[in-house]
């Protein structure tokens, strides 16, 4: 479903992403991974298009990212996007929040986004929080609304970008739960995490990357039984040990 | 120092006639020049920060203009140079038949100037919003002129009504400078009362009592708009 081919990036002459080849099947959950700093994050977010590449192509569904004919702000609608930092929009309420794209990109009416919203608040256990603005929310429940949010559009895929880096140790489960329970539900997933217990548990495969370019791309399995690399392994070593 | 006081002659009947009218020649420059001011700003601010450079430029290019010459000068230009620059026809219409001349130029030349500062204020409301509300935005197919509209305007604002208040009170103050092109406001008053009564502290103290008493009021009320806008645990302390 998702087609990487060959992309390269540079910010000024500082190359960020090095020929990076990779796909993701309909419904395959796919894991992103690596040393800070090695491109994992800038790789998702070309996927959607919010950064955009100087070489090679992206497709989503057969639709090329990367093509300048292409209506990325149609695309985009249909592809899930989770934030490290949440990046709800602090002036309107949770409901709001979750209808805002739902009315005004996939022009429902306010009747059915507020039944889709509702569906979805309940899906992520947070029914009781729906006027709440989302300071008044910690931080695993705000995650949990961005990824409600996200599902609101009726994605074909989502795409997570470290999204339990920035809370507390004791809201990380929470967020992974509503997380591992769409895998299990068939979505299409792409995901950057530090999280290896979650990778271990739905990730069909996992990548790997380093200074740029994709290092390892194997089933899961076999990259936490048997890394082909010694980056891989040291990354392995460092973070499993606790 | 050998000077009679005399507060009574604010309160007869033809010099307070003239506070009361210059009064309420400051209030309509002041707050004429800043609905326009406003609407203006507003849409130059947000030409400072689109994607489109062009349109970037021509707003970075009014906001220099309008802000680095002298208020003064302006309502000269607007006043003495426009009419002359302009086609015959319209020069003549401005000079001959323009009604209220005074009081349209003074109202012009300040809501132009105003603008260029509202024009600042709202572009560094903009580019406070945080960059990931303007990626999620986008990452949920938003075009650009929706997350204006839903994301970046509604935040931005909130953010700026403080410096705002600064600015509307500035407005007023900055309606003094109409007195030079002629406009009877509450300065040109005061010191017309100054000059027929040689009461020039009193005349003086009542412009100044009845300046600070408008900013007060103004105060009061972006205060309450303030409170109103706030975002709950956002911006500024909860209500």
């Amino acid at each position: 479903m998702i087609e990487i081919e060959k992309i390269s990036k540079w910010y000024g002459d500082f190359r960020v992403l090095t020929d990076c080849t990779t796909s993701v099947e309909k419904g395959e959950v796919v894991v992103v991974c690596g040393p800070s700093g090695s491109g994992k994050s800038t790789l998702i977010k070309c996927v959607n298009g919010l950064e955009p590449v100087q070489e090679g192509r992206i497709s989503v569904e057969g639709q090329e990212v990367t093509a300048k004919s292409t209506n990325l702000t149609k695309l985009r609608s249909r592809i899930g996007m989770v934030f490290q930092h949440f990046e709800l929009y602090p002036h309107m309420s949770v409901l709001e929040n979750l209808c805002l794209a739902q009315e005004k990109v996939l022009k429902r009416s306010r009747d059915e986004a507020v039944s889709r919203a509702e569906e979805l608040i309940e899906r992520v256990g947070l029914s009781e929080h729906l006027t709440k603005f989302p300071s008044q929310l910690s931080g695993g429940q705000q995650q949990r609304v961005a990824i409600a949010r996200s599902l609101a559009m009726d994605p074909i895929a989502m795409l997570f970008d470290e999204p339990t880096s920035a809370l507390d140790p004791e809201m990380i489960n929470e967020v992974l739960d509503v997380m591992v329970g769409l895998a299990k539900d068939g979505m299409t997933m792409m995901v950057v995490t530090h999280e290896m217990g979650f990778a271990r548990k739905v990730a069909d495969r996992v990548i790997f990357m380093d200074e740029g370019a994709i290092v390892e791309d194997r089933e899961t399995q076999a990259f936490f039984s048997n890394p082909e690399s010694d980056r891989a392994k040291d990354f392995l070593s460092k973070i499993l040990n606790h | 120092m050998d000077y009679n006081w005399n507060w009574g002659v604010l309160f007869e009947e033809e010099y307070l006639g003239w506070l009361i009218s210059g009064f309420w020649w400051t209030i309509a420059v002041a707050l004429c020049a800043w609905c326009i001011a406003i609407v203006v700003g507003s849409l130059v601010g947000i030409g400072r920060t689109v994607p489109n450079r062009f349109i970037r430029a021509i707003s970075g290019t009014y906001v220099e203009l309008f802000r680095n010459v002298p208020l003064l000068v302006q309502m000269f230009i607007w006043y003495f140079a426009v009419p002359e620059l302009v086609p015959d026809d319209w020069g003549r219409w401005m000079k001959r038949d323009m009604p209220n001349p005074e009081f349209t130029t003074a109202v012009i030349a300040l809501a132009l100037y105003t603008a260029s500062r509202v024009a600042e204020q709202v572009r560094a409301g903009i580019e406070t919003v945080p960059e990931g509300l303007n990626a999620a935005a986008k990452a949920h197919g938003l075009s650009v002129a929706q997350t204006y509209r839903h994301i970046l305007l509604p935040i931005s604002f909130r953010l700026i009504v403080p410096p705002l208040t600064s600015e509307f009170l500035t407005v007023f103050k900055n309606s003094s400078l109409a007195l030079t092109i002629g406009l009877l406001e509450l300065t040109a008053q005061s010191q017309q009362i100054a000059e027929y009564t040689f009461q020039g502290f009193e005349a003086f103290t009542a412009a100044t009592v009845i300046y600070v008493c408008i900013a007060l009021v103004a105060t009061v009320i972006s205060q309450s708009l303030e409170r109103y806008t706030a975002i709950p645990g956002f911006v500024g302390k909860e209500a």
